[in-house]
């Protein structure tokens, strides 16, 4: 009698144990990997990529504070350029590295989010929609008044990227037809830097990264299609691009276990939780 | 022993001032080379004068040379006069207990990062100039004026007050035996002694307000047009070269940013030189 209790209670506190441990490796299934390593991991580029790159080394570093992660700006244009020359382990790109590039430096591409680039404005702005006619007539200075879209009558604060940047150039790309875009516009160097000079100008128009648009500013329909999560996984909003990561040659040691993490269940949640659509 | 001693301190002293001396140099001979491609082509006067259009394939740095020479000038006009007047202030006007306080003050000011006076003026000064200014985003040439005035000031006050205080104790003494105020002193005594050092630091003031980056970059608004009035977005030649930084090596628009940054070196060379021969004739006139 007592031995059964004893085995019972034993058994008990196996599956106790059992369990616990199972859960918890499901929960760090994909970070275990990381388990043994150390060292330190460049990373720099799209800005459009930094929130779910800040999430993944935070997941990582407090599975393991032995690895160092650092994360810095700069725009694809620089993403593709340092990691070419070594300078990051990794570089992120809000656009395709050129033929060119890619053969220069023998970078491989990764692509693991889609994103969206959308044109936002002040939320007290009374402009909801534009067509695309519209949008470029604006961003090319033919129309410089608010009231000439059914707004206020005050003049149009045009905010643009610098010329490096992935994200302007889908934009122009895409939203522009490449048009020309006005030489009065004003240059902001990163997604949020866009996000506070549009939140801070009632009379501004600018572009964003979708993963970026809170309620600070208001996207605009354009053409009868509002930028948000479903149209740009549907396809039905036009205006969008991969977001990538590259490294000189096959990605190894430390590079690919990020990339691989970025890949996984968990952080292709987190690529979702960031707003931008998963590749898996 | 000591006659030792002070030969190798001061064998240490001039091998460092030769290697920063010819550091110097190297960076030109690096610009100059980088930008060579560009000169030989034999845009020179494009570049100057041109606008800049990557698409149109025209690369010139006028719009940018425009604004930060005028902003330079304009951050000069306002700092100028206030750090002679704060530099009077503080070596003979204010309560002596006062100085002290006001020196160290402008000391911790000469040590803040741009960047944090732009962050500032990013959320309280340019809603104010959009108010202001009426249209557009407040982020204008004007905006950042103030600002870069702010940076350069504590500069040139330290180099004034370092030069008044040098004035000889047997001049001032002597001011102060024939009855002269404060004031006279000042005006008639300690300026006209002090004089080279004013250069100087103007000389100083100036640099800085041409190289300073991240208050152009925050504030003026990197529009690439040609500023027509102050009161409109405009790139200086720093923010431009920031902002072109990101390109692959390969392309024009990297290949011009050397012969931004060529022209940047020249133009302060070039200050620098006039300056100096100023004060050499002047003092050599006296």
């Amino acid at each position: 009698m007592r031995k059964t209790i004893y085995s019972v209670s034993l058994s008990l506190l196996t599956a106790t144990l059992l369990l616990f441990f199972a859960s918890w490796s499901l929960a760090s299934d994909d970070l275990s990997s990381f388990a043994e390593q150390k060292g330190v991991l460049r990373i720099a580029g799209g800005t459009a990529h930094i929130p779910v790159m800040k999430e993944a080394a935070k997941q990582i570093i407090n599975f393991n504070p032995k690895i160092q992660i650092s994360i810095a700006g700069g725009g694809s244009g620089l993403g593709i350029k340092q990691a070419g020359e070594g300078m990051v382990d990794i570089g992120n790109a809000g656009r395709k590295a050129s033929e060119k590039e890619i053969n220069k430096y023998n970078l491989k591409l990764l692509k693991w989010a889609v994103d969206g680039v959308g044109t936002v404005v002040h939320p007290k702005n009374n402009v909801q929609s534009l067509t695309s006619a519209q949008l470029q007539d604006i961003y090319s200075g033919k129309v410089n008044n608010w009231n000439e879209v059914g707004g206020v009558n005050r003049e149009i604060n045009l905010y643009t990227r610098d010329e490096a940047s992935g994200t302007r150039k889908v934009f122009w790309k895409k939203a522009l037809a490449k048009g020309d875009i006005s030489v009065k516009a004003n240059v902001v160097v990163s997604n949020g830097a866009m996000k506070t000079a549009v939140a801070g100008d009632p009379f501004a128009i600018g572009f964003v990264s979708v993963g970026h648009i809170d309620s600070s500013v208001t996207p605009l329909t354009l053409d009868g299609v509002t930028p948000t999560l479903d149209t740009v996984r549907s396809g039905e909003y036009k205006v969008s691009r991969g977001l990538y990561s590259l490294t000189k040659g096959e990605a190894s040691g430390l590079s690919k276990l990020f990339l691989d993490f970025i890949m996984s269940p968990t952080g292709q949640k987190i690529v979702a939780d960031k707003g931008f659509i998963p590749v898996r | 022993m000591t006659h030792r001693a002070y030969s190798v301190s001061e064998h240490l002293f001039l091998a460092a001032a030769v290697i920063s001396g010819l550091l110097t140099v190297a960076v030109f001979c690096f610009l100059f080379l980088f930008g060579l491609p560009l000169l030989q082509s034999g845009q020179l006067t494009d570049l100057l004068f041109s606008p800049w259009a990557p698409a149109k394939g025209l690369y010139g740095i006028y719009p940018m040379l425009k604004t930060s020479l005028l902003l330079a000038l304009l951050s000069m006009a306002i700092a100028f006069p206030i750090s002679l007047g704060c530099s009077f202030i503080i070596t003979s006007l204010a309560p002596v207990r006062l100085r002290g306080f006001l020196l160290a003050v402008i000391r911790v000011m000469t040590g803040i990062p741009t960047v944090v006076y732009s962050f500032a003026a990013l959320f309280l000064l340019v809603p104010l100039m959009r108010n202001l200014i009426g249209h557009g985003t407040g982020m204008t040439i004007l905006t950042a004026t103030p600002v870069l005035a702010m940076v350069i000031a504590p500069t040139m006050i330290l180099f004034f007050v370092n030069s008044f205080t040098r004035v000889s104790t047997a001049y001032t003494l002597a001011t102060d035996a024939l009855g002269g105020s404060e004031t006279q002193k000042l005006l008639y005594v300690i300026l006209p002694q002090a004089w080279p050092g004013v250069v100087n630091g103007v000389l100083l003031g100036f640099g800085r307000a041409m190289g300073d980056t991240m208050v152009s970059l925050m504030l003026a608004g990197n529009s690439i047009g040609v500023p027509e009035s102050v009161t409109e977005s405009a790139r200086t030649l720093t923010a431009h070269i920031a902002l072109v930084m990101a390109f692959d090596f390969d392309s024009m628009e990297f290949k011009s940013v050397f012969v931004c940054g060529l022209f940047l070196y020249i133009l302060t060379a070039v200050l620098m030189m006039l300056f100096r021969m100023s004060t050499a004739y002047f003092s050599g006139r006296k």
